[in-house]
């Protein structure tokens, strides 16, 4: 009876893996298709390209670039620091200060701890456009308007990285660590910054990757706040080449463009993707 | 046990100005970039002000008067765009993304090469949208590689005009968020299920029960708080779906406005200095999102079962004390 069981329940079970490999294969095609036809025309030139579509990689790629770091109406170069820039400061601030948030809530006791809490998990999930327009017209005010400065500074109050810090401590920071170094005499902030720091610096990873993947490709605020060429972040240059009259346009330049803003996350990605997807998963609330 | 428990009692009345310290800096950048630009945003809702060519009018104070012409103009029509997009993006996601979550964590039929199909179906995730959008509108223009690998395999006779129909434009955009957020959610969804006791699932097997009834009598009901966080925190992202509509039909939302959404309408004000009418925009979305926020912040704070994350700390204190 068992034996007869298995074999029929082998077979089904067969059947029924195959179509999920058939399904996870569709799926994948999907997700690798659009990217393969984006690297293959990125090394073809816009005459070969306007000819039809080939599957062969061509032999344009260094020209394309050379084109496209050429252009003066479009600062790649320029735009790809900006992005840098604003993106590595986006994650070391708001890294730092919400693990420094987090750990203020998770370490100590007084008074409006439990206000302080919930008042970031209700705005945790508040979209920043809400604000947007008040925001606009303050950093016009107070001079920060049209500087890399007002993109990168209000993400020292980010809830999100700060409830996966408060996860993150719940489970892995002993206070008992905290106390044996008060004991041996060091102050608050010297403990924060030399015991905790270190002790989380799995979740301060994995969160600097997210919220600095995030503003490499926030478009929406950027838009608003920069008007100077040079100050364009990627994203802008994106839109920018969008609006610009496309009949005129090297489609190489275009697909190597294209190309350039997201290689970088992609080859991240691609080198620290374990880690990433397991960060994904403890971003998931709860376990 | 206890004369420890006595010492960290001492020790967090001292304390606990550092706590305020440890918690300042970002709450002082709340309140500058954040709180009192949404009241200066609400307060300037009831405003009649706006540029026109170098002028400046305004503010002069009319009630409700943005928010009667927004919703006997235009903004219906965006939020049910909105809507709209958000749905033929979310269902297959959802769909799929159980699917997946299913099958992955299926102990009885085990898949192979997980790492690999996690690895890829995460990947869209982090790609720039406004670039993904370029892309997708370079690869489907009337004679970009899409009709180009149509027309040589023989499937049409001539190119199709997909960002000039309704429907072609709708489910570009459904598309392209269903790629994005699909292994997002898939994954989100795996840990929740890899939660669940498996002791139940044994007991049920025992039982006779079918995967089928497996997945809807123990798998849906325990994972249920993370899947209403899912459904919550997508529409809050769908409210805020910007950048693909925007770089796909370049911030017209064509053709006829199809895909224009409540957040181009905001960035169109914006753009054009019309401080009252973005305003007024802002706080419908405000409220709208304020509602969801709440629901994620009751699903957050409660546990699976039914305490507070306060009331389950206490617990383990007394658990850890014992």
């Amino acid at each position: 009876m068992k034996t007869h069981h298995n074999t029929r329940g082998g077979k089904a079970a067969g059947i029924r893996l195959f179509f999920r490999y058939i399904l996870m294969a569709i799926l994948c095609f999907l997700c690798l298709f659009f990217f393969y036809i984006l690297i293959i025309n990125a090394t073809h030139s816009h005459f070969e390209i306007q000819r039809g579509f080939s599957f062969m990689p061509g032999s344009s790629f260094l020209m394309n670039l050379k084109n496209v770091l050429n252009d003066a109406n479009i600062p790649v170069l320029s735009g790809i620091r900006n992005s840098l820039v604003v993106s590595g400061m986006t994650a070391l601030l708001s890294v730092y200060f919400s693990a420094l948030t987090a750990y203020g809530i998770y370490a100590y006791n007084f008074k409006f701890k439990k206000a302080a809490f919930s008042i970031i998990m209700l705005i945790m999930m508040m979209p920043t456009q809400v604000s947007a327009m008040g925001f606009v017209r303050l950093i016009t005010v107070i001079g920060l308007k049209d500087t890399l400065v007002a993109l990168f500074l209000p993400s020292i109050a980010a809830p999100v990285v700060f409830f996966f810090m408060k996860q993150y401590m719940e489970s892995n920071l002993p206070m008992e660590i905290v106390e044996a170094a008060r004991i041996d005499g060091c102050g608050e902030f010297y403990t924060f910054n030399r015991i905790v720091l270190p002790i989380i610096k799995p979740a301060l990873a994995v969160q600097a990757i997210f919220t600095f993947v995030g503003a490499w490709n926030n478009y929406f605020l950027p838009a608003l706040v920069i008007d100077s060429a040079n100050k364009k972040t990627v994203p802008i240059l994106i839109a920018q080449l969008r609006s610009a009259d496309f009949l005129k346009f090297d489609m190489g330049k275009v697909y190597m463009l294209v190309t350039l803003a997201i290689l970088p996350v992609v080859i991240a990605y691609l080198l620290l993707s374990k880690f990433i997807v397991r960060g994904v998963a403890l971003g998931g609330v709860k376990q | 046990m206890t004369p420890r428990a006595l010492k960290s009692k001492k020790h967090s009345i001292s304390y606990a100005k550092w706590g305020y310290r440890f918690i300042a800096p970002f709450f002082l950048v709340f309140a500058v970039f954040q709180l009192i630009p949404l009241l200066s945003t609400i307060y300037y809702s009831f405003f009649e002000f706006y540029r026109s060519g170098l002028k400046e009018i305004g503010p002069n104070f009319i009630g409700l008067e943005n928010y009667r012409q927004l919703f006997t103009t235009d903004l219906p029509k965006y939020m049910g765009n909105t809507v709209l997009l958000w749905i033929i993006g979310f269902v297959p996601q959802i769909v799929i993304s159980l699917l997946l979550a299913a099958w992955f964590t299926d102990m009885r039929i085990r898949m192979r090469a997980q790492g690999f199909f996690k690895t890829v179906i995460y990947l869209p995730n982090l790609i720039m949208a406004s670039a993904f959008a370029m892309l997708f509108f370079a690869l489907f223009s009337d004679n970009g590689p899409i009709n180009s690998l149509m027309l040589s395999f023989g499937w049409i006779s001539q190119p199709i005009r997909y960002l000039s129909n309704v429907w072609t434009v709708r489910s570009m955009v459904g598309l392209m968020n269903f790629l994005m957020w699909f292994g997002n959610t898939t994954i989100l969804l795996m840990a929740a299920v890899m939660g669940v006791d498996t002791g139940l699932y044994e007991a049920a097997e025992i039982d006779g029960c079918t995967s089928h009834q497996m997945f809807w009598k123990i798998t849906m009901p325990l994972i249920r708080p993370i899947l209403i966080y899912v459904i919550i925190t997508s529409m809050i992202g769908g409210l805020q779906m910007f950048d693909v509509p925007q770089i796909l039909t370049n911030g017209k939302g064509s053709p006829d406005r199809v895909a224009t959404t409540i957040i181009m309408y905001l960035n169109n004000h914006m753009f054009s200095k019309n401080y009252g009418m973005a305003g007024a925009v802002s706080v419908v979305l405000f409220v709208i999102s304020a509602v969801l926020c709440l629901v994620v912040f009751s699903v957050l704070t409660r546990e699976d079962d039914g305490l507070t994350r306060a009331q389950r700390k206490e617990l383990k204190k007394k658990g850890g004390k014992a």
